[in-house]
């Protein structure tokens, strides 16, 4: 299948310091990529790097053949959404959150869609009018993924978005990537500590001291 | 009018600079050394300008008017970019939103017949407006830099669902504006309350009648919300694209490059 997305020799470096360098990946239209690694070994670099939320210091990445540097990133970002470890939420209420993704588009929030999304990942939809300062972290977890895929991405970072949510939360928002890794054809890149999303893994990579290697 | 401060009364009023010296050495607060220049500052500054503005209202030249009118804007930009903290630009950006502030607000008193285009009243008052312009941007500048610096996080995770710049920034830049107003609001709710206003005051001091000096004071109100708040939305606006970079990505400082 076509590469939807190339990383060619990536190296990122602050000052002295080299987080990453020698990052090279191919990664197919509809794969389910699982990345794992030591914390701080620059997984979320990666991840901040693919979105355009930071340029690589060396090296370049391809999307859809087309080198990144040469795309908007505004409308780059809207296609590869960056899901954040720890997210926070911004504006008052939920519906402040879901909101976003239409008005960045000068499009009327979709209140149907909102309710609809909620529900999917199992929050009622009374929850739109809720104040994000009521909301458990899990909650808080959910209603950030949900803000990524108001508009469906071609492609979805995921940084730990599992991590300190209980087993039902974990098995909510791992059935909703799934749910739009199969039924939405979305590109996945994720990356985790747990143990069974590991062993589940299509695709799995090890990035240790800001290296990668294919593990399976 | 019979106003003349004779200079032996002033030199008995430097007796409150002693005073101030005094505290200052009793609470061994260490600023004798900056009162003694500001002092001096003060009295050197002044009397230049005096003689400066006695000699630009006597010649009455457009030119040298305009000149003078710059010179005030140019030095009102200085001082605001120094609140800036190192953003990039920002001496042309102040410059900008002082000259564009100064510059309505005065075209519209001009227009209007409050004020006549002569030195005398063109400049004194340019400078209250530039100086208040000044002071907003400054605020505003200030607070531009702690939001940014505070909800870095909030302003990536918009970033990163695909919004703009504006749509990353548009919170950070109306408090940063509102900021900038927020001390020409409160004044304007308590004029005349709280305080008697340098213009209402000089004007009473001088002998007008109180009732044509509130006149004055009511326009200096409107003018100070009208310059304060072209130059913060003017600044804030130009400045708020410096945190970022040319990938639109959010940058460590509004600084760097
Ligand atoms: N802006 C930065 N400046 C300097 N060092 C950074 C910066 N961002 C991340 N790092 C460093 O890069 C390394 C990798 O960080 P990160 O990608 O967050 O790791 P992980 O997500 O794998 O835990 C860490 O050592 C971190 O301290
Ligand atoms: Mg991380």
């Amino acid at each position: 299948m076509k590469a939807i997305l190339e990383l060619h020799d990536i190296g990122y470096q602050v000052a002295q310091n080299q987080i990453l360098q020698n990052i090279s990946l191919s990664v197919a239209a509809q794969d389910y990529i699982t990345i794992t690694g030591p914390s701080g070994s620059g997984k979320s670099t990666l991840l901040r790097i693919i979105a355009s939320l930071l340029t690589a210091t060396k090296g370049e990445i391809l999307f859809k053949g087309q080198n990144i540097m040469e795309i908007d990133p505004i409308q780059y970002r809207r296609k590869v959404s960056y899901c954040f470890q720890q997210p926070t939420l911004f504006g008052r209420t939920v519906a402040d959150n879901l909101d976003f993704p239409f008005q960045i588009r000068q499009v009327i929030p979709d209140v149907d869609k909102q309710k609809a999304a909620l529900k999917v990942v199992g929050l009622p939809e009374t929850y739109l009018n809720k104040r994000i300062t009521e909301l458990s972290g899990g909650e808080k977890q959910r209603v950030a993924m949900i803000r990524n895929i108001m508009y469906v991405p071609d492609v979805l970072l995921l940084d730990e978005v599992t991590v300190g949510l209980d087993e039902e939360n974990k098995r909510i928002v791992n059935n909703l990537i799934e749910h739009f890794h199969t039924d939405h054809q979305v590109t996945i890149l994720s990356i985790t500590h747990d143990e069974s999303e590991i062993k589940q893994a299509s695709r799995l990579l090890t990035i240790t001291k800001g290296r990668l290697e294919e593990s399976k | 009018m019979n106003l003349d401060v004779n200079n032996w009364s002033l030199t008995l009023a430097m007796l409150l600079v002693m005073i101030a010296l005094w505290i200052g050495y009793r609470e061994k607060l260490g600023i004798d050394r900056e009162i003694i220049i500001g002092v001096i500052r003060a009295v050197i500054q002044l009397f230049v300008v005096g003689y400066l503005l006695k000699y630009i209202f006597k010649v009455n030249n457009v030119f040298l008017t305009f000149a003078m009118l710059l010179i005030i804007i140019f030095n009102a930009s200085w001082n605001a970019q120094k609140r800036s903290n190192g953003m990039t630009n920002a001496l042309v950006i102040s410059f900008v939103a002082i000259l564009v502030s100064t510059g309505v607000t005065l075209g519209v008193l001009i227009l209007s017949g409050a004020i006549k285009l002569i030195p005398s009243q063109v400049i004194p008052i340019s400078g209250m407006i530039a100086s208040n312009s000044m002071v907003a941007i400054g605020l505003s500048y200030r607070s531009m830099n702690t939001q940014f610096r505070d909800q870095r996080q909030s302003v990536l995770e918009r970033l990163a669902l695909g919004g703009s710049l504006r749509d990353a920034s548009i919170g950070i830049l109306r408090e940063s504006i509102k900021t900038g107003m927020a001390p020409t609001i409160d004044s304007a709710k308590t004029v005349g309350i709280v305080s008697l206003p340098g213009m209402m005051s000089g004007l009473i001091f001088a002998g007008v009648d109180p009732v044509h000096a509130i006149k004055y004071q009511i326009m200096v109100t409107f003018m100070l919300l009208s310059a304060t708040s072209l130059g913060s939305v003017i600044a804030c606006y130009m400045a708020y694209r410096n945190f970022y970079n040319t990938r639109k990505q959010l940058k460590e400082s509004a600084s760097e490059d």
